[in-house]
């Protein structure tokens, strides 16, 4: 309890560190979105292809 | 003959393929030096003699501010690189740089006025360090926003690498703020010539964070690079083949 205390300064402290890991893990989610988002695009590309050829 | 690395990696599908390979490499050093020094820097660390324990913002503060100038840096060397040498990898790899260098400038400047507040007693002031900061933040925003504003690639490519390369010039005024004007903002302690300022018990723990977050940002910036590369080539051929072993 008295490290969460932060010697006062855990209305500073904690905020800067939950905004960082809520933009780290942002990032990762959204790196791997991207790209999954483009395989999939790749594959409906080639779906369509393959029905219409 | 030395040059033949740097022409493979122009190349999309060897790119494509080495990232792939490279991202875990990245990733797992970059979770196990944030871990390490997040417990140096919480736990272990003892509290600054004028800060006390609200110094260990600098933690998370002082590698998201250096993200923010060194992805600006390698953002506008890809671009002048895609645009000097016509390299599309190039431009997906800064294209792919400027949405985590915006995040981490915001980062960097969020956390700095949670610094500020109880040390200065302001959340902001014009200061040259955090106005110049603010600046790169724009100057990201501006390089997204010409991006989307243009839908043929080549173009945006093209006009966006300008951009990208005349924004470099904020990068020194950012690093030299601090000297060149009267700055509420310390002088650089870590980043500096000769001996650190800091005792070893706080510098390691915020080189191992500096050295994560900085292998963070590559992981990341290789998988969107990726995915770009991938919008970029969507009619070739290896694009299907590795879309189909994915």
């Amino acid at each position: 309890m008295h490290w969460l205390q932060m010697g006062g300064y855990w209305p500073w402290v904690w905020p800067s560190y939950g905004l960082t890991l809520l933009v780290v893990v942002l990032n990762i989610v959204t790196a791997r979105r991207s790209l999954r988002a483009a395989r999939a695009e790749v594959r409906r590309r080639l779906q369509m292809q393959r029905s219409n050829p | 003959m030395a040059w033949i690395w740097f022409h493979k990696l122009g190349s999309p599908p060897h790119f494509y393929r080495l990232a792939g390979r490279m991202t875990p490499w990245f990733a797992w050093p970059a979770l196990l030096l944030c871990l390490g020094g997040l417990y140096g820097g919480l736990v272990s660390a003892p509290a600054d003699y004028q800060q006390g324990e609200g110094f260990r913002i600098i933690y998370v503060h002082a590698p998201a501010a250096w993200l923010s100038v060194m992805i600006y840096s390698a953002m506008a060397v890809y671009a002048a690189v895609g645009r000097i040498w016509r390299i599309n990898v190039c431009h997906a790899l800064a294209a792919s740089c400027a949405g985590i260098g915006a995040s981490f400038t915001l980062v960097a400047l969020v956390t700095g006025s949670l610094w500020g507040r109880p040390m200065w007693g302001t959340y902001w002031e014009w200061d040259p360090r955090l106005t110049s900061e603010l600046v790169l933040l724009f100057l990201y925003l501006g390089y997204m926003g010409l991006r989307s504003a243009i839908d043929d690639t080549a173009r945006a490519d093209r006009a966006s690498a300008v951009l990208a390369i005349v924004g470099a010039v904020n990068v020194p005024i950012i690093h030299y703020s601090v000297t060149w004007w009267n700055s509420l903002h310390q002088a650089p302690s870590v980043m500096k010539f000769g001996k650190s300022s800091m005792p070893a018990s706080m510098l390691i723990p915020l080189l191992m964070m500096l050295l994560g977050f900085t292998l963070f940002f590559v992981a990341i910036m290789l998988v969107r690079a990726r995915g770009e590369v991938l919008r970029r080539e969507r009619g070739a051929q290896w694009v299907a083949e590795a879309a189909v072993e994915a």
